[in-house]
C-alpha cells in the first residue's frame, strides 16, 4: 500500500456550537470554550479572550468532561437511613429536603442562631454565602481559608494592603528575577506557568525556595532546599545583609511605607510603642526640609527615616530605626541562621547579593508621568525588575504569619512593590485594613446579624466575644488564641462543637468541603466526633447538613444530602465583592451558566441557599410582601445591590454601558454570554503602577465603586494593631486576655517582623521525631475532587512517600518497600519512593490522593484506596498536652491557621502490609461504582 | 512492509523545551480531550474506576531526576513523550497491512485505523515507546500531530495547531516546520541546541527537544562581594551613613 492512497478528511466539524464560560477544575478560574455535540459537552479548550488563562488550559481543566460525566455525580436529595458513617441513604425530593432543612433551621434561627455552624469549603461564591449567613444571624460562617493560607492574604493585607495571587501578581512583562516561596504547584496555576515561560524565554532567572524541587522549583534556576518552618529565618538573614550593605530603597521607604513614622519609646506607658499622631489620628513623620513634625500625607514633605524627637520627656523614634536594630543584630546573620534553615551561609549571600544587583543595577525607568497622593508629579516610573510569589509552604506553619510579614518587608526594602519589573496589586486591591470591615458576631433571636463575619481586628475592642467574655464564634475565631483570625478556622469547628466548647450548637452545615477524610487534621478522630453519641443515644452534634456535587466521604456523614450540580450546570459569579479574577492592569469578573442543564435531580447550591432563605423569611431574602425575593441565584446575580448601584456583577450595568456603579440591568447575564461570561475594565496607563499612593488610580478605584472615596495609605513595616494587642497583654486597657495567652501574645505578634520556631518544635522533641513531613497538591489534581477524574487518576492515582537520599539509605530502603511513619499524635504505614531533589531531613507526598473505599464512585481496591494514603493522621488539631492542664491548637497564634506543616515524624522501615494503614471500613456508595470501561466520544 | 516516502516537502514537528516544561501533564490531557472526540476511535480506558486504570494516551509526561556528574543538586527534568515522526520511521516500515504511513506532504506519521488488526508490530518496533494499541477498540493508536486541526477550516487559523501546543501553559511546546531552516521552530533548535532523542537509533526523528540550562550555577559566596559590603561597621556607623543617603536623595 503506498501513502498517495489515503483518503483523510483534514477539516473535519469541530462542533455545533462553542459556549464559553469559567472553569472550576480548580480556584484559578480561567475562561474556557466548551464545543457542544448534540447537546453534549465534546471538547473544553482555554478561552484566549480570557484574562486569567488568555488560552492555555491545565491538566485539570482539559479532563473537565470526565468530572462533569463522573459516575459519582450525586442524583437527588437524599435523607440518611443508617447510622452515620455508613452511608445508608434515601433519595427524597427537593420538596421533602428543603422542608426538613426549614422545620431544622427555623427554631434556631427564632431562638439561637448561633446554633447553626454555616461553614462553606471551596466556595466562589462567599459574599454570598455570608450574606445569607448574615442574615440568617449566625456569628458562625466562614469559608476554608483558616486551614488554606490565611497567613499569606492577613500578612498582605496587613502589611502593604494585599498579598499574592487574588491579591496581586509579578509584573510579568518586565521582571528578571523571580523569587518562589514554597509554592504546592498551583495558587495560582495557569498564571504563573504562563509567567514563567514568558521570564524564561527573556532570559530571567527564577530561585525556587522549597524543601522539595517538583514543578516550579524543577525549572527554577536556583533551587534552596530550605528546611520547612525556616523561611522567615532565611529572608531575615536576606533582609540583614541589604539591610547591612544599604541596598534599600530608601526614596520608596520614606515615602511610601511608615518607615519614617514615629513610634513612642516609653517602658510601661499605654501608648508605648503606638504612632505619635496628630489630633486628626494621622501619623506624623519629621519633615527633613524643615526638621518638624508633619501629617505624612502633607504636600511637600520630605520624610526622614532617621528622626528621633523628644516630646514631653517621651522618645519618639522611627519605625525605620527599630526595624534596622533588629534585622541588623548578628540573630539574622546568614552564619547564625544558615545550619537551621539547611542553607550554607555562602548560598543566603550569593542569594542577598544577586537580589541586589538586579533590583538597583538593573533598575529602569518607565516614561510614563504619574501624580502622588501627595500631589507631587513624578516624570517617570522607577522600575526594580525583582519580584516574589508565595503560598501555602511558608503560610501553613505556626509561624507562618509573621514569615509572611517577612517576606512582605523585604519587597518592600527592595523597593519593588508596585513598581514595574516588581509585584503588582490586582484591582479591587491594594485596599488596606481600614477599608475592610471589623469582624461582627452580635446575634440576636430572628434577627440578622450586626454586620459581615470576618473583618480586621484593629485593636482589642474588635475581638469576638460575647458579653460574659466567652468567645462569640464556635471556631473561637478574633479570641485572644489567635486574634487576627481574618478566614476563620474551619479546622476547629468540628472539634469545638463536638466538645461544646464555647458552646453546644445544633445544626452543622458544610458546603464543599470534604471534613471527614482530607480536609481534617486528625481525620479518625474527626470521623468518632461526627458519630459519638451523648448519654441519652443523641448524636453530640446534632444534625449535620451538607451540599456536595460528588459522593464524597463527608456524605457518608451527614443527615441531609443537598446535591449540588457540576460547574458546567450552573449559574456563578466570580464577583469583585468576593474573591476576583482581575489581571494587574484590569478589573476583571466573571460568571458561569448552564452550558448544560444537569440530566440529575440536582440543584445549584446557591439557589438552594435562595430557596431555603426565602423559606426561613430571612430579610434579604424576601419582599416587602414576605414573598421570595429572587427566582434562584441568576436572579440575585443580577438583582441584589450590596451598595446603591454595586452589585455582584461589575459589567453592562444599566443599560448594558456602565461599568462598576450602575443600575441593575436585567439583560446582565446575556451580556456576559455574549462577552465570554467576563467583563474587563483596563486599568489607565497612568494608573498602573505606584497604585496605593497614585492619584489617577485611587480616582479610577473609586469610579469602580471599589470604595468611596481616594484612600491613600502607607505600607506597614510595622502593624500598630499587633501591638495594641501586645498592650493588652502587657495589662492596659480594659479587654485582658487570660493569663497563660499573655506571654505567647508578646512574643508572637511583634508588630515588626519577627522569627519563632514554629509550636510543634516546643512540644515536640526533635531527637524523637526528627524529620519533617509536608503534603504537595500535584499540577494535575485539585484537592480531593480530581482524584476520581478517569483521565487525572491515571496521572496521580497513586501517592508513595518521598524520602530523601540520606534518610533513604540510613533505613536501607529499596524499591517497594514500606515505611511505619509516626508523629506524636499518630502512625500510618505507606509505600516509599525515593528522592533525592529534597530536603535532607524532609519527607512528603502528594495531598488528598487517598480515598476511603466506598467513596468517589470508585471501586473498593482501587489504589487511591489501598496504597493511597493521607498524612492527615499525623496530624492533630490540637498540639500534645504540655502539662500545664491545657490544649493548645495547632494553629498560628496570629491567624489561627492550621500548622499543616509543622508536622514531625519519625521513620521506620516495615513488611508491606497489604494495604496503606490505617484502613477504615467501606462505606455503602450512594451511587454505587463507575463503568469498567470509558470511551469518551459523542460524535458517532 | 510499508514503504515510507523519499523525502517529505515538509517536516511538520513538535519543540518540546525542557527548561521550561513544568510537568504539570496539561498536554497530555488536552491530548486526550481532542483525540478521543476526533481522530478514529476514542481514546479508551480500562478499569477507569477501578484497581488498575489503564486508557490510552498519545502524549505523556514521565519525571526524572538527574544528579548531576560534577555533583550539586539532583534536578528534576519533565519530559513529555509522543511520537517524533521520524524520517526514517521504523513503525511504518514493519506494518505488515500498510495501515501505518508517514505522509509526503508533511511527514507525519499516521494510522488508518481500518486497515490496523492490532498486531502491535509497530509499538514492538518503535524505540521510543510512543504508540499504544487501545484495548477497547483493538487499534494503535498514536500522536497523530493533530491533522485534523493543523489544517481544519473549521477552526480559527491561530487554532490551526496540535491540541497539546494550544493549550501549554507554560509556552514549552512549539509547532512547526523543522525542514525549513528559517521557520521559527529550526531557528529555536539552533540557538539553544536543540537535540534528537536517541540519536542511536537511526530513525532520524523530527521531533526535537531543547536541552535544560544549567541550574544552580549561582556560586556560594565565601567573603562579601562588593554588591554587599557592609555601609557601617557599627549600628552607630549605619545612621550615619543613612542620614548621608537621605541628603543624597
Amino acid at each position: 500500500m503506498f501513502f498517495e492512497d489515503r483518503a483523510l478528511d483534514t477539516s473535519p466539524k469541530v462542533s455545533d456550537e462553542v459556549r464559553k464560560t469559567t472553569c472550576y477544575m480548580c480556584a484559578c478560574r480561567c475562561g474556557i470554550n466548551v464545543h457542544m455535540k448534540d447537546g453534549k459537552v465534546a471538547y473544553i479548550e482555554g478561552n484566549r479572550d480570557h484574562p486569567v488563562n488568555k488560552g492555555v488550559l491545565c491538566a485539570k481543566g482539559s479532563s473537565g468532561i470526565m468530572q462533569v460525566n463522573a459516575p459519582s455525580r450525586l442524583r437527588a436529595p437524599m435523607k440518611r437511613t443508617g447510622p452515620r458513617g455508613s452511608g445508608e441513604f434515601e433519595e427524597i425530593s427537593w420538596d421533602e429536603a428543603l422542608s426538613i432543612a426549614t422545620l431544622w433551621l427555623e427554631p434556631i434561627r427564632k431562638s439561637s442562631p448561633e446554633k447553626l455552624a454555616f461553614f462553606t469549603g471551596r466556595d466562589q461564591s462567599q459574599s454570598f454565602t455570608s450574606f445569607w449567613a448574615q442574615n440568617f444571624g449566625t456569628p458562625n460562617y466562614a469559608a476554608h481559608g483558616g486551614f488554606c493560607s490565611v497567613n499569606m492574604a492577613t500578612a498582605g493585607i496587613y502589611t502593604m494592603g494585599g498579598a499574592f495571587w487574588e491579591f496581586g501578581q509579578p509584573d510579568w512583562d518586565r521582571t528578571k528575577l523571580f523569587m518562589i516561596f514554597g509554592v504546592a504547584e498551583d495558587h495560582d496555576s495557569n498564571p504563573i506557568k504562563m509567567g514563567l515561560g514568558k521570564l524564561k524565554a527573556r532570559g530571567g532567572k527564577v530561585i525556587g525556595v522549597n524543601p522539595i524541587r517538583s514543578g516550579y522549583n524543577a525549572i527554577a534556576d536556583e533551587w534552596v532546599g530550605i528546611t520547612p518552618g525556616t523561611d522567615g529565618l532565611f529572608i531575615s538573614a536576606l533582609i540583614h545583609l541589604l539591610l547591612k550593605a544599604g541596598k534599600i530603597d530608601l526614596k520608596y521607604l520614606a515615602n511610601f511605607t511608615n518607615a519614617p513614622c514615629l513610634l513612642n519609646e516609653t517602658p510601661g506607658s499605654p501608648d508605648n510603642g503606638l504612632l505619635l499622631r496628630d489630633s486628626d489620628g494621622k501619623p506624623l513623620v519629621v519633615d527633613r526640609t524643615t526638621g518638624t513634625l508633619t501629617p505624612f500625607d502633607e504636600p511637600g514633605v520630605k520624610p526622614n527615616l532617621a528622626a528621633s524627637v523628644e516630646m514631653d520627656g517621651v522618645t519618639h523614634r522611627t519605625v525605620f530605626q527599630h526595624l534596622a536594630e533588629r534585622f541588623l543584630s548578628e540573630d539574622y546573620s546568614p552564619e547564625a541562621v544558615g545550619e537551621r534553615c539547611g542553607v550554607s551561609a555562602g548560598r543566603i549571600k550569593s542569594i542577598a547579593a544577586e537580589l541586589a544587583r538586579v533590583a538597583f543595577e538593573e533598575a529602569f525607568e518607565l516614561d510614563q508621568p504619574w501624580t502622588d497622593f501627595r500631589g507631587k508629579r513624578h516624570e517617570t516610573m522607577t522600575g526594580r525588575p525583582v519580584s516574589f510569589h508565595a503560598m501555602r509552604g511558608i503560610s501553613a506553619h505556626s509561624n507562618g504569619f509573621q514569615t509572611c510579614r517577612t517576606l512582605h518587608v523585604l519587597q518592600i526594602l527592595l523597593g519593588t512593590v508596585e513598581v514595574p519589573g516588581g509585584f503588582r496589586f490586582k484591582p479591587p486591591y491594594p485596599k488596606p485594613v481600614e477599608a475592610h470591615p471589623t469582624p461582627h458576631c452580635h446575634s440576636k433571636p430572628d434577627c440578622p446579624l450586626d454586620g459581615p463575619h470576618l473583618g480586621f481586628v484593629r485593636g482589642p475592642a474588635d475581638l469576638a466575644f460575647k458579653e460574659d467574655g466567652s468567645p462569640a464564634r464556635i471556631d473561637k475565631a478574633f479570641t485572644w488564641e489567635n486574634p487576627l483570625s481574618a478566614h476563620g478556622l474551619m479546622h476547629m469547628v468540628i472539634s469545638n462543637a463536638h466538645a461544646g466548647d464555647p458552646y453546644k450548637i445544633d445544626t452543622l452545615f458544610l458546603y464543599m468541603a470534604n471534613m471527614a477524610w482530607n480536609s481534617s487534621m486528625n481525620t479518625r478522630g474527626v470521623m468518632e466526633m461526627l458519630t459519638d453519641k451523648d448519654e441519652n443515644g443523641d448524636y453530640v452534634i446534632p444534625r449535620i447538613i451538607y451540599s456536595d456535587a460528588y459522593s464524597s466521604e463527608m456524605v457518608a456523614y451527614a443527615d441531609l444530602i443537598l446535591p449540588d450540580t457540576t460547574y458546567l450546570e450552573r449559574h456563578d459569579c466570580i464577583s469583585l465583592l468576593d474573591r476576583p479574577i482581575c489581571e494587574a492592569e484590569a478589573a476583571a469578573d466573571a460568571i458561569r451558566w448552564p452550558v448544560v442543564e444537569p440530566d440529575r435531580d440536582v440543584r445549584g447550591f446557591q439557589s438552594v441557599l435562595i430557596d431555603l432563605g426565602a423559606r426561613l423569611g430571612l430579610p434579604g431574602f424576601i419582599d416587602e410582601n414576605g414573598e421570595a425575593r429572587y427566582e434562584d441565584y441568576a436572579d440575585y446575580i443580577v438583582n441584589h445591590q450590596r451598595r446603591p448601584g454595586i452589585g455582584p456583577l461589575a459589567g453592562f450595568r444599566g443599560d448594558g454601558t456602565k461599568t462598576g456603579r450602575g443600575d441593575i440591568n436585567p439583560d446582565q447575564l446575556e451580556k456576559y454570554i455574549e462577552n465570554g461570561s467576563f467583563f474587563v475594565e483596563h486599568v489607565p496607563d497612568e494608573a498602573a503602577f505606584y497604585k496605593p499612593w497614585n492619584r489617577a488610580y485611587q480616582d479610577w478605584a473609586v469610579g469602580l465603586g471599589f470604595y468611596d472615596k481616594p484612600q491613600p495609605y502607607l505600607f506597614q513595616l510595622y502593624v500598630e494593631p499587633l501591638r495594641r494587642l501586645q498592650l493588652a497583654a502587657e495589662g492596659h486597657g480594659e479587654r485582658q486576655p487570660p493569663d497563660h495567652l499573655r506571654q505567647q501574645i508578646l512574643e508572637c505578634l511583634d508588630p515588626l517582623p519577627t522569627w519563632y520556631p514554629v509550636l510543634e518544635e516546643t512540644v515536640v522533641d526533635p531527637e524523637q521525631y526528627p524529620v519533617h513531613a509536608l503534603t504537595q497538591r500535584p499540577m494535575a489534581m485539585y484537592h480531593s475532587w480530581g482524584s476520581q477524574n478517569a483521565w487525572l487518576r491515571q496521572i496521580h492515582g497513586r501517592n508513595p512517600l518521598y524520602v530523601p537520599t540520606k534518610i533513604w539509605q540510613q533505613h536501607g530502603f529499596e524499591d517497594g518497600d514500606w515505611a511505619q511513619v509516626t508523629s506524636i499524635h499518630g502512625q500510618i504505614t505507606v509505600p516509599v519512593a525515593h528522592m533525592a531533589g529534597l530536603n535532607e531531613n524532609t519527607v512528603w507526598t502528594w495531598n488528598a490522593i487517598g480515598k476511603r473505599k466506598g467513596a468517589w464512585a470508585l471501586e473498593d481496591d482501587a489504589p487511591e484506596a489501598t496504597k493511597g494514603f493521607l498524612l492527615n493522621h499525623l496530624i492533630h488539631e490540637l498540639l500534645p498536652s504540655k502539662g500545664d492542664g491545657m490544649r493548645w491548637a495547632n494553629s498560628d497564634p496570629i491567624t489561627g491557621q492550621a500548622a499543616w506543616f509543622d508536622l514531625r515524624v519519625r521513620i521506620e522501615k516495615v513488611t508491606a502490609p497489604e494495604e496503606s494503614q490505617p484502613v477504615f471500613g467501606a462505606l455503602k456508595s450512594p451511587v454505587g461504582e463507575g463503568p469498567a470501561v470509558v470511551r469518551q466520544k459523542v460524535s458517532k | 512492509m510499508t514503504q515510507l516516502p523519499e523525502t517529505s516537502e515538509k517536516k511538520l514537528g513538535l519543540v518540546i523545551d525542557l527548561d521550561t516544561c513544568v510537568g504539570c501533564h496539561a498536554c497530555v490531557t488536552a491530548c486526550k480531550g481532542w483525540n478521543t472526540e476526533n481522530y478514529g476511535a476514542p481514546l479508551s480506558d480500562m478499569d477507569a474506576y477501578g484497581s488498575n486504570p489503564s486508557g490510552t494516551f498519545l502524549n505523556r509526561v514521565h519525571s526524572y531526576e538527574v544528579e548531576p556528574r560534577a555533583g550539586g543538586c539532583s534536578q528534576t527534568v519533565h519530559f513529555p513523550k509522543s511520537c517524533l515522526h521520524c524520517d526514517d520511521a521504523p513503525c511504518v516500515t514493519v506494518c505488515p497491512t500498510g495501515a501505518s504511513y508517514k505522509r509526503q506532504e508533511d511527514g507525519i506519521v499516521l494510522v488508518e485505523e481500518d486497515a490496523c488488526i492490532g498486531c502491535g508490530l509497530c509499538a514492538w518496533a518503535c524505540p521510543y515507546g510512543a504508540r499504544e494499541l487501545d484495548l477497547a477498540a483493538g487499534v494503535m493508536k498514536k500522536c497523530t500531530l493533530c491533522v485534523d486541526r493543523i489544517y481544519n477550516e473549521n477552526l480559527p487559523e491561530e487554532d490551526r495547531i496540535p491540541a497539546c501546543v494550544r493549550t501549554c501553559p507554560a509556552g514549552a511546546r512549539h509547532f512547526g516546520d523543522l525542514g525549513d531552516p528559517s521557520s521559527e521552530v529550526s531557528m529555536l533548535v539552533a540557538e539553544r541546541g536543540g537535540f534528537d532523542l536517541m540519536p542511536e537509533q537511526g530513525t532520524q526523528p523530527t521531533n526535537k527537544y531543547l536541552p535544560p540550562r544549567p541550574k544552580d550555577q549561582l556560586p556560594d559566596m565565601d567573603v562579601l562581594s562588593p554588591a554587599l559590603e557592609p555601609v557601617a561597621g557599627e549600628p552607630k556607623g549605619f545612621l550615619k551613613w543613612l542620614d548621608k543617603a537621605l541628603e543624597a536623595i
